[in-house]
């Protein structure tokens, strides 16, 4: 980067909030997703909304590309730095800047850290609902970034549910606020689409959000199948029952011998482990969990266990959080996958992904968000078996095509990123993603914000847009329309 | 509008109801009559193709042929916005009524824009299943006339909007691209969620075609239990306090008319075990007011006002407003306090802020109660909608402030129909 633009950028951030020197860098070269890797030409830390403005217009005019980056825990390659571009780390901009209980409303900085928000809302028995895994380290920008979800979506939706309004600095240093407190603003839900969007149109620097009032009782089951047939067919019935439970999830043998060499959940060694976790007021769980026990027994479940006390659920739930990180106790490297497809379709995806993990002889262990269909095959291999990882990466890449064919999607809550952009062609057709790109046109025409991210192929914007013209009748003003 | 603009149009209509005709049938193009009036502006031509592609095209024409098109459902809110700056051609979905894909197993649906709520209804509760919306004029209203307008009642509470509930969906632009975004599973992130971005576009960035949506489980059972409060001030109080509890209600509401108490009328759907005791955990927090058990019938409040104001020969005004939960009893004195004695007054805010305010008086009153009603809202951080317009009233935008992202708006709108083909001029800031 030229020492002039080097000296600029400084003035904006100080010399703290500046990272140029290589062995530094090396620390922003890539997301939760190792394998890609880019060297950014510098890190940016801005600690105001001001500043961030002030460097997207140095950007803007020198056309540098730019990648927001929250704590980097994505796992899609979303916060990978992109060739001769910078890195705007947002982790300085954490502040919680406004609790409001009686509108159940909070107002954040984009570096606040997911789990913090529930720990300031807990004392009046509020919680934040979106929670990934990574929640006790992943920052809410990135969690708007990505629309990030979690094993509780089921009943409470994703990050874009939570989300009511944005303040958000556009690609050209401008800024604009996105929704708002109140619900319904006139005009385009334009925060709707930001939400998700993977720091391609912009930078969000504040965040409204909605926070939701604790159950009256939670309680979760855990139930051992003899296969992932029968832990199926159990979530159907719950589902065909009429509930909504707060999340069911599943895990297959191989996730539980890794999850019980990990952290000792104490787990049955099953086919097929369920988790039923249902909330809400008191007699209604009580009833409606006699009522899913029932359904696990006579889907072939041989033993059933409800955890009734908060220590008892979060160690049910120890061995479900920790599935990714265990992998490395049964295997040297591993890849997440991310797919979705509709529920009933699980029978005959879980026995294509088994009769292609056997003919590429590769282990897929398998954790899911079995409510909505939300898949994580972990794929397992050995970079030092000459071979191992192109199998790997090939049989994960299948099982994409599988979830795309049984109708679902590439991703659920991993995103796109760098990682699936070839995938959204087998997703989309060409005007699908071409008519997505007109509003990445509209809110960045010069493609400077996190670009060749998302897409295979980028849109051109054509020739620089001019400013809009009005129509003369509406210059003329309201009054004289007709 | 210029004598020569004038016959140029008319010129452009004869060579486009030709074309028109040769993509869908003869008695598919028809001449406008003045049932079909959007809004005062009397439109030449209806259209109504019967596939999407036919749509897409129907669409293309109009746009090469610069012909301002108006999208339309059951034309139930039609009168949403502000007039049209033009209206040459009403492009109908009355022909794509058909359910496409119901996965019940999986709760969701996908069906064309033409579908009536009805139909939908009808349809998911053969096995028991919703759309978890109660939005107005159901026998009539479309699938892409309730998401273009983003209606949506008192089961928003608990369930979302629209914008919650719409999973995927297809949309025609200007140029002839027919586009799906979104999906057929609940839970999905590839790509931009054009789902939220057409849902409230009134239809001015693209036809909407098709959809699906996440359905719910139908209640097993379900109650209604109202009290009246003392004062506006009492009834925000309550209304709070139930927020601020336990209680695993469907939607909340508060009822008001003019020199009457306030009346708070909450909804449980639960198993008939988990109601007994929702109940009389509702009653202790609203002690010492009396319980009325009024039946289901509450629920049809906001519907009976938007219904009064289209229905009203005497000059009335329907508007939405919106405001944050604990600014309910401030909005309730502002409209008592600029209305007073001058306009009649009924309204019905439901809990997250949204209410339906149907206002009668004379015309000129009408008009400048309204725009102090919205200086007021705007002020509060809320906004003011009209979505009946006073007839013979001067003529006030529909919207009001936009606010800073106006100009990026504008951008959206550029990209998707440059030539301001759909719907123009009705939706904020002259777009």
């Amino acid at each position: 980067m030229d020492a002039r633009i080097i000296q600029e950028l400084r003035a904006i951030v100080g010399s703290r909030g500046l990272i140029t020197s290589p062995e530094e860098l090396h620390t922003y070269e890539c997301d939760g997703l190792t394998n890609f890797r880019v060297l950014p030409l510098g890190v940016l830390l801005p600690e105001s909304t001001e500043q961030v403005q002030s460097i997207l217009r140095v950007c803007h005019r020198e056309r540098i590309p730019f990648v927001a980056r929250g704590s980097g825990t994505g796992l899609s390659g979303g916060a990978l730095p992109v060739e001769n571009g910078i890195v705007i780390s947002l982790t300085r901009m954490n502040h919680i800047l406004e609790i409001d209980i009686p509108n159940a409303r909070v107002v954040v900085e984009p570096g606040v850290i997911n789990l913090d928000i529930t720990g300031r809302v807990l004392p009046q028995e509020y919680f934040y609902a979106p929670d990934p895994s990574s929640q006790s380290v992943c920052s809410i920008g990135g969690n708007v970034a990505e629309n990030s979800g979690g094993a509780h979506c089921l009943k409470y939706g994703f990050t874009t549910t939570h989300v009511l309004g944005l303040e958000v600095v556009l690609p050209d240093g401008s800024l604009v606020h996105l929704g708002g407190k109140s619900l319904d603003a006139p005009g385009y839900d334009l925060a709707g689409v930001f939400v998700g969007s993977e720091g391609t149109l912009g930078i969000a620097t504040k965040m409204i959000l909605r926070v939701v009032k604790r159950p009256e009782c939670v309680q979760t089951l855990l139930a051992a199948f003899p296969s992932t047939n029968e832990a199926g067919a159990a979530v159907s019935d719950i589902i065909a029952a009429g509930m909504l439970p707060a999340a069911i999830e599943m895990m297959d043998n191989l996730a539980i011998q890794a999850a019980e060499a990990a952290v000792h959940a104490n787990y049955p060694d099953c086919g097929a482990l369920l988790l039923v976790e249902l909330d809400g007021p008191n007699a209604e769980v009580q009833y409606l969990m006699t009522h899913v026990n029932e359904i696990c027994r006579n889907n072939s479940a041989w033993e059933v266990r409800v955890a009734q006390s908060d220590a008892e659920r979060a160690l049910v739930w120890k061995g479900r959080k920790a599935a990714f990180a265990a992998m490395g106790r049964i295997s040297p490297n591993y890849i997440v996958q991310d797919g979705v497809i509709p529920r009933t379709a699980l029978p005959q995806v879980m026995s294509e992904i088994d009769r292609l993990s056997k003919e590429a002889g590769v282990r897929v262990a398998n954790v899911f968000h079995a409510g909505d269909g939300n898949l994580h095959p972990l794929v397992l291999y050995d970079r030092r078996i000459a071979g191992q990882e192109a199998a790997a990466e090939a049989l994960s890449y299948k099982i994409l095509e599988i979830c795309i064919a049984a109708g679902g999607s590439i991703t659920g809550e991993h995103g796109v990123g760098e990682d699936k952009k070839q995938a959204m062609s087998k997703m989309f057709s060409e005007p699908d993603l071409e008519t997505m790109q007109r509003v990445r046109c509209a809110f960045d025409p010069l493609q400077l914000s996190n670009p060749t991210k998302i897409f295979p192929r980028p849109r051109l914007c054509g020739e620089q847009p001019g400013k809009y013209v009005a129509h003369p009748l509406e210059t003329a003003g309201t009054a004289e329309r007709f | 509008m210029d004598a020569d603009i004038s016959s140029q149009s008319i010129q452009g209509i004869a060579t486009f109801e030709e074309r028109a005709r040769a993509i869908v049938s003869i008695e598919h193009v028809r001449t406008a009559t003045a049932t079909d009036i959007v809004a005062g502006v009397q439109p030449q031509l209806i259209v109504e193709p019967g596939t999407e592609q036919e749509l897409a095209k129907i669409l293309k024409l109009a746009n090469e042929a610069s012909l301002a098109v108006i999208p339309r459902g059951g034309g139930t809110k039609l009168s949403w916005g502000n007039p049209p700056r033009r209206a040459d051609i009403v492009l109908s979905t009355a022909r794509l009524g058909t359910v496409l894909e119901y996965a019940w197993s999986d709760l969701t649906v996908t069906l064309q824009a033409g579908c009536t709520v009805k139909q939908l209804r009808e349809v998911l509760a053969q096995v028991g299943q919703r759309l978890a919306l109660d939005s107005l004029w159901p026998s009539r209203a479309t699938v892409g006339g309730i998401l273009s307008t983003n209606d949506s009642g008192a089961l928003r509470l608990r369930f979302g909007s629209l914008r919650d509930l719409v999973i995927g969906i297809t949309i025609a632009l200007p140029d002839g691209t027919l586009a799906k975004s979104g999906g057929k599973v609940v839970k999905n992130v590839a790509g931009y969620d054009l789902p939220k971005l057409v849902t409230g576009a009134l239809g001015t960035l693209g036809v909407i075609t098709q959809a699906t949506f996440r359905l719910h489980p139908l209640p097993q059972e379900s109650r209604t239990i109202s009290c009246l409060a003392g004062n506006v001030r009492e009834a925000q109080r309550l209304l709070l306090a139930i927020q601020n509890s336990k209680l695993a209600h469907s939607a909340l509401q508060v009822r008001f008319v003019e020199s009457m108490q306030p009346q708070i009328d909450v909804l449980f759907e639960a198993t008939q075990a988990g109601l007994a005791a929702q109940v009389e955990q509702l009653k202790a927090i609203l002690a010492p007011a009396a319980i009325i058990d009024p039946g289901p019938a509450v629920w049809n409040a906001r519907q009976e006002l938007y219904s009064a104001a289209m229905e009203n020969e005497a000059p009335s005004a329907l508007t939405k407003i919106s405001v944050l939960p604990a600014q309910i009893a401030e909005a309730f004195e502002t409209l008592i306090k600029i209305t007073a004695n001058r306009v009649r007054l009924n309204a019905v805010i439901q809990a997250t802020g949204i209410g339906a305010v149907h206002l009668r008086a004379a015309p000129s009153v009408l008009g400048d109660t309204l725009s102090l009603l919205r200086i007021k809202f705007e002020a509060m951080g809320g906004s003011l909608v009209i979505a009946h317009h006073p007839q013979a009233a001067p003529q006030l935008d529909a919207w009001g402030n936009a606010g800073d992202a106006l100009p990026l708006m504008r951008a959206v709108k550029q990209q998707f129909d440059p030539k301001s083909t759909l719907n123009p001029g009705r939706f904020v800031g002259g777009i």
